[in-house]
């Protein structure tokens, strides 16, 4: 290993390091505080670091890691999406009598998996980062434990993540068996000569395709994913929607993306079936929820279902859609989220459509940050929604696929019906729940996220001119 | 720069407002009026320093890059057509400001905030020369008349401004798709991936692309105008929403489809413009009847009304696909004299909601007794609906079916039976509002100073433009001349292909 390989690494040493210091703390005394703040500088430091990745890429630690513009793109976006996470946490935490700390320990992990994930050129270390995530996250769904849908989440993603890893493995397996290789680039060049002609080697693909459609939730693996969200703390929630998703999304792009996956007729009718299937099944079943965040869950089916769209443009515009539709829904989530978060307590999270009558009459700020995030999800302009959505179509249309094009032209709409359901709560007459008070650090997060949504919705350009600068493989 | 500052001017004025209406409930409006003043005086401004009528190309053209990556540029600029559509939407705004001092008391801020966005994402589509940014205004106008209507409207306003937004929203996405594929197909060819509207101008595309293309953009147009089969959402929409949010509607937003038929869908599309007029003709003439016929049958009043405009709608139409100067002459006419006369009666609706809290005209009759003036204010717009001459509405109407005279005699004759049909309609109002048998319960106050004021305005106004039209036909006729030109010129069996009609 050379000193490039050790800087490259440099992030996911960070992570992987401050949970050993952090248990270190707990054992002389446990003390949330300095848990907290050790976390914040860790994920800040880490942040820090991933810019002094930036001239030696591109850079590989063959055969496991691969270091480009585009992993270090998603370093960014996940550390700093987990850094928001980890604000968000904090006062929800408070809520908690006991084992607090934890919580930030099993976070760290799960970003670690998520950023070897990004950063995975080899079926392995896609492995690892799928099981080292999943492993954290069924812990974190069930950290209330005392709450019955916790567990209940938590059990039904364990079971069905389990199956989906063992699709996934096998599915590596077959392909193995066909090409001999495990890494991306080796698998690549020898379909490139054989071609897909083997069946066998198409069930491989196919299973996996099971195991990362069930970390996506894409439709007809998607059952686990309105329960889980409901069940699961807020915050775990919103790290599940965003990161977790960002990072899977990542490594199925580069993945997907190395084989060409978009010349082979089999893939193109595939994942055209199941992207129009997620999008339509996901926003059609949003439209009755009556809870938040089963009605974010739906979405969140949905949002994967345009993104897949991506996957079969084949063009580098295509490549960098993709990273501004994951930007900008992770930031619109996280503002969602986010404001559930704040308004979740002691003993439930708030997330009935009821608890939020009126909010605009009573937190007129919170509301209008809210207000922007629907909008952004629906795709309205002026929000980075729109953008995004528009991007995505843009590519679309540029490789010629009508029908998913205009599927996601009328999911939208289906969409822009449920988002408007919330956003018409928001402004009805007020109840007399009452609200609880928002920390700084919150209004802070916030106002960032708002911040985001508005800047990338009405001046993107420069956003676009760096993914477009970094996100090549 | 200065049509870009028109548009901030609205939308910071909005802001302000937004912020504002938590103190006080007059500082909003005041904020609105001085917003909606400074405007007022940037197009005066421009009227005086620009006029010159044989000009035939923009009289301020401003650009700049917005994504260059993508070739999305911030292009606005300003012709006598757009001019004319400014200073009516500058004038609704401050009718719409001025009707709601009394009607609206509560969430006062934010009432302006939404009227003010709505009129800044309307001046937008007004001036856009970039489709992107055409699309992106289109959209946002959507958002605040959403709230318009959620928040401040009658008993079913949830139903109704879903209904709006939905509508709207589905047909602008085709807009969009098509905005797209024109991008592409006019990149491929010539290789510049842009959305600017002149270097958009005369794309070269085979006929049933540039049919499919013009469908997608008529989507939008035809749901806004509104067409006949695609009129749904607006008698929900206008009778649900306040008195503002209903006459920004009607004269505003319907008029946004015309604008877009005019300046997008004929020049973009000159060869399958021509080749779908016959059926935007017959389009036209069903709106006028059938909006007609529905319209009589209305009991409640602001449906009444809404109906009426999808009968005057049916003449833009109608004007648009005659394709000469004179029945376009009759479709500007009609926008504006339309706007004021409907938004007048939406008004005087209001203005009767207000006092005895019904709109259903079955439980009104003999109200003249009681307020004379706002039965003869109502006497006056009746007949400007139906068409009396010396009012705006009789000159537009009358250009447009001369207009369409020389295209298709058959079609005309038809629409003009719509006159009769608007007579109808238009003294029922009358008839079971202010006149007939008076219910002795209903107590009322005529017009007070200010509800004098406003209609007194527009009373002025539609006579005015019933009898001197002639300056606004000026200001219209360079870019009618420019939009006609294309399809004059490229199409030399035009007129042949219009008499086909029967």
């Amino acid at each position: 290993m050379i000193r490039e390989d050790f800087l490259c690494l440099t992030p996911l040493m960070i992570i992987a390091g401050a949970p050993v210091i952090m248990m270190l703390f707990i054992a002389l005394k446990r003390n949330f505080k300095i848990i907290y703040g050790i976390s914040l500088v860790a994920f800040l430091i880490a942040f820090i670091s991933v810019f002094f990745i930036l001239p030696s890429i591109p850079d590989t630690i063959s055969p496991v890691f691969i270091f480009d513009g585009f992993t270090v793109m998603f370093f960014g976006i996940i550390i700093l999406a987990s850094l928001l996470v980890t604000i968000l946490s904090h006062r929800y935490l408070l809520y908690q009598e006991s084992e607090r700390e934890e919580y930030y320990i099993i976070l760290f992990i799960a970003v670690l998996g998520s950023l070897i994930l990004s950063a995975a050129s080899n079926f392995v270390t896609l492995f690892l980062g799928i099981e080292t995530l999943s492993i954290s996250l069924y812990v974190l769904i069930a950290y209330r434990r005392s709450r019955r849908n916790s567990v209940e989440a938590a059990v039904k993603y364990l079971v069905l993540a389990s199956v989906s890893s063992a699709f996934l493995l096998f599915g590596m397996g077959l392909i193995y068996l066909n090409t001999g290789a495990l890494e991306f680039s080796k698998i690549s060049l020898l379909l490139r000569s054989q071609g897909y002609s083997t069946p066998l080697l198409l069930t491989g693909f196919s299973m996996m395709l099971v195991g990362i459609g069930f970390k996506l939730a894409l439709v007809p693996f998607h059952m686990w994913t309105p329960d889980v969200y409901e069940g699961a703390p807020v915050p775990v929630t919103t790290f599940i929607a965003t990161v977790s998703k960002g990072a899977v999304m990542a490594v199925l792009l580069r993945f997907f993306y190395a084989i060409q996956g978009f010349r082979n007729h089999n893939f193109i009718l595939l994942i055209t079936v199941i992207a129009i299937l997620t999008m339509f099944i996901g926003n059609l079943l949003a439209i009755r929820q009556k809870n938040l965040k089963r009605i974010l869950a739906y979405s969140s089916i949905a949002n994967m279902g345009y993104l897949l769209v991506t996957l079969l443009t084949g063009t580098k515009d295509g490549i960098y859609a993709a990273v501004f539709y994951v930007i900008s829904y992770i930031v619109t989530t996280l503002a969602a989220f986010g404001i559930i978060t704040l308004f979740s307590g002691k003993d439930n999270d708030a997330d009935q459509l009821d608890d939020y009558a009126g909010l605009f009459w009573k937190r007129p700020w919170i509301a209008i940050v809210f207000t922007l995030a629907l909008l952004s999800l629906a795709g309205i302009p002026a929000t980075t929604g729109f953008m995004a959505k528009f991007y995505i179509v843009y590519t679309g249309i540029d490789s010629g696929l009508w029908i998913l094009v205009i599927s996601l032209v009328i999911n939208s709409v289906i969409g822009l019906y449920y988002y408007l359901r919330v956003i018409t709560k928001l402004f009805s007459p007020a109840n007399n729940l009452a609200f609880p008070s928002v920390s700084f650090e919150d209004k802070l997060i916030l106002c960032l996220v708002t911040i985001i949504i508005l800047w990338l919705g009405i001046n993107p350009e420069g956003t676009i001119h760096l993914i477009a600068l970094y996100s090549g493989f | 720069m200065i049509l870009l500052y028109m548009i901030l001017i609205l939308i910071s004025g909005g802001i302000l407002a937004g912020i504002t209406g938590k103190r006080s409930q007059l500082l909003p409006r005041i904020i609105s009026l001085t917003a909606l003043g400074a405007d007022l005086i940037l197009l005066l401004w421009i009227w005086n320093s620009h006029t010159n009528p044989a000009q035939n190309n923009w009289w301020i053209d401003y650009k700049l890059n917005w994504v260059p990556t993508l070739g999305i540029g911030l292009h606005l600029a300003i012709d006598g057509l757009s001019l004319i559509l400014l200073f009516l939407t500058i004038l609704i705004g401050f009718v719409s400001v001025l009707i709601s001092w009394k009607e609206i008391h509560e969430k006062t801020g934010f009432f302006h905030f939404n009227l003010l966005w709505i009129l800044a994402g309307i001046a937008g589509v007004f001036l856009s020369l970039d489709l992107f940014l055409f699309y992106f205004f289109w959209e946002l106008m959507l958002v605040p008349m959403y709230f318009l209507i959620n928040i401040w409207g009658h008993e079913n306003r949830i139903y109704a401004a879903y209904k709006f937004f939905l509508y709207t929203q589905a047909s602008g996405l085709l807009m969009f798709l098509s905005i797209l594929a024109l991008y592409f197909i006019h990149g491929r060819t010539t290789g510049t991936y842009t959305f600017d509207y002149n270097q958009l101008l005369g794309t070269s595309m085979s006929a049933p692309v540039a049919f499919l293309l013009m469908a997608g953009f008529l989507a939008a147009f035809l749901v806004k105008l509104p067409v006949v089969p695609l009129h749904n959402w607006l008698p929900d929409a206008h009778s649900e929403a306040p008195t503002a949010g209903s006459v920004i509607l009607a004269g505003l937003l319907l008029k946004t489809g015309a604008y877009g038929l005019i300046r997008f869908v004929l020049p973009l599309f000159p060869d399958a413009s021509v080749s779908f007029a016959p059926f935007g003709m017959i389009l036209g003439v069903t709106g006028i009847l059938y909006g007609a016929k529905l319209a009589f049958a209305q009991t409640d009043l602001k449906r009444l009304v809404a109906y009426t405009s999808v009968s005057h709608m049916g003449f833009v139409i109608l004007g648009v696909y005659a394709f000469n100067r004179i029945a376009f002459q009759g479709v500007i006419m009609q926008i504006i004299a339309h706007a004021i006369s409907t938004g007048a009666l939406f008004i005087l609706a209001g203005q009767l909601y207000e006092r005895i809290h019904t709109r259903d005209i079955a439980k009104m009759g003999g109200l003249w007794k009681q307020a004379p003036v706002m039965g003869a204010m109502g006497m006056i717009f009746a007949m400007a609906s139906l068409g009396l001459p010396g009012l705006g509405n009789f000159v537009a109407e009358f250009l447009i079916l001369t207009g369409t005279f020389k295209t298709s005699i058959i079609i005309t004759c038809i629409a003009c039976a719509g006159l009769v049909a608007a007579t109808v309609y238009a003294l029922r109002i009358v008839q079971k509002v202010f006149l007939g048998r008076e219910i002795t319960t209903l107590k009322i106050k005529d017009l007070s100073v200010r509800e004098k004021i406003i209609t007194a305005i527009l009373v002025i106004l539609i006579i005015y433009l019933g009898l001197f039209p002639q300056k606004i036909m000026d200001t219209a006729e360079p870019s009618i001349i420019k939009t006609l030109d294309p399809i004059e010129n490229t199409m030399p069996l035009n007129s042949n292909l219009l008499n086909s009609i029967p």
